[in-house]
C-alpha cells in the first residue's frame, strides 16, 4: 500500500460506470469498453485455469518415469489443450482485451474506443470461438499438439480436431477487431495536449501489438481454414499422400504463430513501462528509444517465423537467413531491458507489489530471452529443438513475462478498476511465491531440455526423473501462487478498502479521473500539457518535488 | 559416471563437443549480462529505495550515447554466436562423401533401419566407431524426428520427401535415439538405442546371426523389439487385439466367420496381417514381409504360444466370445 494519503480517507464516487445501470443485460449489451474489459476479465480467467488445470495434471503425470496418471491419449490431450486455452484463449488477449479494452480510451482522454459496438462484437467472436473449443475438448478432445502439424492433425489424428480447428478460427476475428479499434481510437481520439510522444509507453505497445494482430492473424485463419477443410473435405494441401506439402503448413502456421509471441509480450513490455516509472517516481529512461523498440520488435518480428523450422529440411541458406533475422530482433528486447534497468538510478524506489512484479519480470524475462539466443543459434538449436529446453524458454517469456506482467498489472490498475484496494502483504507474499515457484518448475526443464528429453513425452527414461520431481513440485507452489490473487482480488472487489482516484500516485490520464471511473470516464474532456512519467511538473501529484530550475524538456511535443 | 544432477549428456559424436563449446560460450555470454543487469537492478532498488512518502526521482531522462552503446555491443556479440553457429549447422548439412548410408523409415511408432548390406533393424541401430554416418530418412505417415542427444544431432523425417542427416561416432556404446517431433499416441514409445561398435565387431555382428536362446524368449524379445508390443498390449486397450490366450483358440473375424489361431495363422498375420482381420479392429497392422526371417516367426510363435495360458482380457482380446461360436 502506497505510504502517500493525505487528507481525509477517500470516498467512493456516487455514480460510476459499475453502477450506472443493472441487471444482466445491461452487461451483455454494454458498449462501454470497461465493462466489456471486465467481460473479457471472467472469460480469459475461466480459460486460464481450465489451461491451469490441464497443467497441473501434466507435471502430476510426469513425477515418475512411466506416468502416475493418464494413458498417453490422454496425456496428449492434456498438453494439446493447455495449449490451445492458453494461447489463444487466456495470452493473446489477456492483457490487450483485458487492460488494453480498459485502460487505452482513459489513458489518451478518451470517452470510449473508436467502435464501441465492434468492441462488443469482438467479446462475442472470442465467446463463440471459445465455446467451439470448450466442445472439442469434451466431445473427444484434441491430440495435435496446439501447433496442429499436418498431416497429423488433418489426416491421422483421432481427435475432434474440427471444432477445435474452427474455434481458433473463429476467435481469431475477435483479435483482429480488438487490434483494428486500438488503432482508429489511438489515431483519432487523443485529447487535447495528447502528443505521440506524450503519449504512455503501455498504448505504444498496445499500438505495436494492434499491428501484428491486424497483418498477422488474417494468415493464421487462412492456415486454419485450409487445414479444416482438409480435415474435413480430404482436400489435399498439406497431406503428401495427395500431393500436398506438409512444410507448407508450418511455413504460413509460424508467418503468424512467432509474431503471435509479440502479440503476448509486448503487451506486458508496456505494463512495465508503467509500473517502472510509477513506482520509481521518475520519467523512463530513453523513452523514444523503447517507443521505438516496440516497433522494432513488430516489424523485425514478422521475419524471423522460419527458426522454428530448423530442422525440418529446409535449405540451409534460409536457415541462416533466418537465424540472422532472430538475432536482430533479440536486439530490441535487450534495449527495453537496459532502459528499464536505467530508469531505477536516481528513481525514489517503493517496493508495492506492482513494482515486485515489475522486478520479477525483468529477472524472468531476461532469462527467456538470453535463453532465446541459443534457441535461435543453428549449432545449438540442432541439439535442443524440440526439447524441454524450448519449453523452459517459451514458459520464461509467456509466464515468466506475460503472466507476470498481466498480473504486476492487474494489481497495479485494480483500485482503478473497482475502486478497492487490493491486500498489500498478502499480494506481496503470493508474487514471492509466484516467483519461487515458477523458477522451480521452469529452471529445471533447461536442463532436461539439454540432457535430451524430447517435448510432449508421457513417458520418459528413468535419467530424467530427478528434474521431472522438480518441476512438478514447483508447479504445486505455483498453483498456489494463481490461487492467491484470485481469491483475494475477488473479494476487494467488493470488500476492499477504498481507494481514492490515485492511490500510489501515478502520472496517467486514468488517475487523474475518480475510481471507479464514471461511464464517460471524464466529466471534462482533459487538456494534456506534461510528458508521460512527469513527476516534476504534476503539483496536482502533492509530491515534494525540490526547487529546481525550470528544466522543461520539449521534445515530446510535435 | 552419472552425476545425481547431470548437465551435460555424453559427447560421442564429431558435433558433440562443438556444439558444447559453443553453448558454454553462450552461456557465459548470457551469464554475463544477465548477472550485470540482476546485479544493477538489486543495487538501484537498494541505493535508490523511497525514503521519505512524498520523494520523487530526479529528472535524468536519457542519454544517446549510452542508447548506441547497448545497441551496438550485444549486436555485435549476437553476430559473433550467429557466425560460430551457422559454422556447425552449414558442416552439419554438407555430409561428407565417404559415408556409410543407413535408409531409415519412421512410421507411427516405430523406426525401421537398414543397413548398407541389407540387414534391417527396428528400433535399434548398430555402427562402427569413427566412421562417417549418414542417414537417409522418410516418413511412411506423419512428420517424425530422428535424434540422438548424445550427438547432439536430429533432423525432422517428412513424409512425401527424404531428409539426411550425418555424424561421426566418436565413442563406443550404447546411446539413446528419440523421437522428437511429436507424431501421435505412442510419439514417447518411438525410441530405441544407437549402439557404437568397434569396426571388427561391427562386421561380425552385420554378418551375424540371433544367438542362441531358446525360441520362445527369442520370441519375447523380437515381440518387443519389433514394437508388436506397441500395439497388441496385454490388457486388450490395444490398436491390435491382445494376443493372451489367442494360439489355439477361435477368432472371430470382421467379415464375421471364425477361424482357429493356428500356426499357420499367426504366420499369415505377421507376413500378410490385411489377409485376415479380427473382428472390431482397423486393418492397420503392417507387412512384417521381408523383415522377420522364418526362424524369428517361429520365434513369434512360439513366444504366443508361451503366453496361451494368460488371462484374457475382458475387452479387445482377439478371442472370439463363447456365444459367436456356439453360433456357428
Amino acid at each position: 500500500m502506497s505510504t502517500h494519503a493525505k487528507g481525509p480517507a477517500p470516498q467512493m464516487p456516487e455514480k460510476h460506470y459499475l453502477n450506472s445501470t443493472y441487471g444482466i443485460f445491461s452487461w451483455l449489451f454494454t458498449t462501454d469498453h470497461k465493462r466489456i474489459a471486465l467481460l473479457y476479465l471472467a472469460s480469459v480467467t475461466f480459460f486460464f485455469f481450465i489451461g491451469g488445470f490441464f497443467a497441473m495434471m501434466i507435471r502430476l503425470h510426469l513425477l515418475t518415469p512411466s506416468g502416475l496418471l493418464l494413458s498417453a491419449d490422454t496425456y496428449n490431450r492434456m498438453f494439446t489443450m493447455h495449449g490451445v486455452a492458453m494461447i489463444f484463449f487466456f495470452l493473446i488477449p489477456s492483457i490487450p482485451a483485458v487492460l488494453g479494452n480498459f485502460l487505452i480510451p482513459l489513458m489518451i482522454g478518451a470517452k470510449d474506443l473508436a467502435f464501441p459496438k465492434i468492441n462488443l462484437l469482438s467479446w462475442y467472436i472470442y465467446v463463440v470461438g471459445g465455446a467451439f473449443t470448450l466442445y472439442s475438448m469434451v466431445s473427444g478432445g484434441l491430440d495435435t499438439g496446439w501447433t496442429f502439424y499436418t498431416p497429423l492433425s488433418t489426416v491421422y489424428s483421432n481427435s475432434a480436431v474440427a471444432p477445435a480447428v474452427i474455434g481458433v478460427f473463429i476467435t481469431g476475428f475477435s483479435s483482429i477487431l480488438t487490434g483494428l479499434n486500438f488503432l482508429v481510437t489511438v489515431h483519432t481520439m487523443r485529447a487535447p495536449g495528447m502528443t505521440w510522444f506524450r503519449l504512455p509507453l503501455f498504448v505504444w505497445a498496445h499500438y505495436a501489438t494492434s499491428v501484428v494482430m491486424i497483418l498477422g492473424t488474417p494468415v493464421v485463419a487462412i492456415t486454419l481454414a485450409l487445414a479444416g477443410m482438409e480435415r474435413l473435405f480430404g482436400l489435399g494441401f498439406f497431406n503428401p499422400a495427395m500431393g500436398g506439402d506438409p512444410i507448407l503448413f508450418q511455413h504460413l502456421f509460424w508467418f503468424y504463430s512467432h509474431p503471435a509471441v509479440y502479440i503476448m509480450i509486448l503487451p506486458a513490455m508496456g505494463v512495465i513501462s508503467e509500473l517502472i516509472p510509477t513506482f520509481a517516481r521518475k520519467k523512463l529512461f530513453g523513452y523514444h528509444f523503447v517507443a521505438a523498440a516496440s516497433l522494432a520488435i513488430a516489424v523485425i518480428g514478422f521475419l524471423v517465423w522460419t527458426h522454428h523450422m530448423f530442422l525440418t529440411g529446409q535449405s540451409t541458406y534460409a536457415a541462416l537467413v533466418f537465424s540472422f533475422l532472430t538475432f536482430l530482433v533479440a536486439i530490441p528486447s535487450a534495449v527495453k531491458t537496459f532502459n528499464w534497468t536505467a530508469t531505477l538510478f536516481g528513481g525514489s524506489i517503493s517496493f508495492d507489489t506492482p513494482m515486485l512484479y515489475a522486478f520479477g519480470f525483468l529477472g524472468l524475462f531476461l532469462i527467456g530471452g538470453l535463453t532465446g539466443l541459443f534457441l535461435g543459434c543453428l549449432g545449438i538449436d540442432m541439439h535442443v529443438h524440440d526439447t524441454y529446453f524450448v519449453v523452459a524458454h517459451f514458459h520464461y517469456i509467456m509466464v515468466g513475462g506475460a503472466v507476470m506482467g498481466y498480473l504486476g498489472g492487474l494489481h497495479f490498475w485494480w483500485p482503478k478498476i473497482t475502486g478497492r484496494m487490493y491486500p498489500e502483504w498478502l499480494a506481496r507474499i503470493a508474487a514471492l511465491i509466484l516467483f519461487i515457484g515458477f523458477n522451480l518448475t521452469f529452471f529445471p526443464q533447461f536442463l532436461l531440455g539439454y540432457l535430451g528429453m524430447p517435448r510432449r513425452y508421457h513417458v520418459y527414461p528413468p535419467e530424467f526423473q530427478v528434474y521431472n520431481v522438480m518441476s512438478t513440485a514447483g508447479a504445486s507452489i505455483l498453483a498456489i501462487g494463481y490461487l492467491l490473487p484470485m481469491i483475494y482480488l475477488t473479494w476487494t472487489a467488493f470488500y476492499g478498502k477504498v481507494a481514492g482516484g490515485n492511490p500510489w500516485p501515478a502520472t496517467g490520464l486514468e488517475w487523474t479521473t475518480p475510481s471507479p471511473p464514471p461511464t464517460e470516464n471524464f466529466e471534462v474532456t482533459p487538456v494534456v500539457t506534461w510528458e508521460a512519467y512527469d513527476f516534476h511538473n504534476r503539483p496536482d501529484l502533492g509530491l515534494d518535488v525540490p526547487e529546481h530550475p525550470a528544466v522543461a524538456p520539449n521534445h515530446g511535443g510535435d | 559416471m552419472q552425476s545425481p544432477l547431470p548437465f551435460f549428456p555424453e559427447q560421442a559424436s564429431n558435433f558433440a563437443g562443438n556444439v558444447d563449446n559453443l553453448f558454454l560460450f553462450v552461456l557465459l555470454t548470457c551469464l554475463f549480462f544477465a548477472v550485470m543487469v540482476t546485479l544493477l537492478v538489486i543495487y538501484a532498488a537498494f541505493k535508490y529505495r523511497r525514503n521519505k512518502p512524498g520523494e520523487v526521482g530526479s529528472l535524468m531522462e536519457g542519454n544517446t550515447l549510452l542508447e548506441i552503446a547497448w545497441t551496438a555491443i550485444p549486436l555485435i556479440l549476437a553476430l559473433g554466436i550467429f557466425a560460430w553457429g551457422a559454422i556447425i549447422y552449414v558442416n552439419y548439412r554438407t555430409a561428407p562423401s565417404d559415408t556409410l548410408d543407413i535408409y531409415v523409415i519412421g512410421k507411427q511408432w516405430m523406426w525401421k533401419l537398414q543397413q548398407p548390406n541389407g540387414r534391417k533393424e527396428i528400433n535399434e541401430l548398430h555402427i562402427p566407431v569413427n566412421r562417417n554416418i549418414k542417414l537417409i530418412m522418410g516418413s511412411e505417415d506423419v512428420i517424425h524426428d530422428f535424434y540422438v542427444p548424445a550427438f547432439r544431432v536430429k533432423m525432422d523425417v517428412v513424409p512425401g520427401r527424404y531428409n539426411t542427416m550425418w555424424f561421426r561416432p566418436t565413442k563406443t556404446g550404447k546411446y539413446h535415439f528419440f523421437c522428437s517431433q511429436y507424431c501421435g499416441t505412442n510419439h514417447a514409445l518411438m525410441g530405441g538405442w544407437v549402439t557404437v561398435m568397434d569396426p571388427a565387431e561391427y562386421a561380425t555382428w552385420l554378418s551375424g546371426e540371433v544367438g542362441d536362446v531358446n525360441p520362445a524368449s527369442a520370441g519375447e524379445k523380437l515381440f518387443t523389439q519389433l514394437a508388436c508390443v506397441t500395439c497388441h498390449l496385454a490388457n486388450g486397450t490395444g490398436r491390435g487385439p491382445s494376443l493372451n490366450g489367442v494360439y489355439g483358440a477361435k477368432v472371430l473375424l470382421a467379415d464375421g466367420s471364425l477361424v482357429t489361431a493356428d500356426d499357420a495363422y499367426i504366420r499369415e498375420s505377421i507376413l500378410q496381417p490385411k489377409a485376415k482381420i479380427v473382428a472390431g479392429y482397423q486393418p492397420v497392422m503392417p507387412t512384417f514381409q521381408g523383415l522377420v526371417t522364418e526362424e524369428q516367426v517361429l520365434n513369434l510363435t512360439a513366444y504366443i504360444r508361451s503366453i496361451q495360458s494368460q488371462p484374457v482380457p475382458a475387452k479387445g482380446a482377439g478371442v472370439a466370445p463363447a456365444a459367436a461360436v456356439g453360433k456357428k
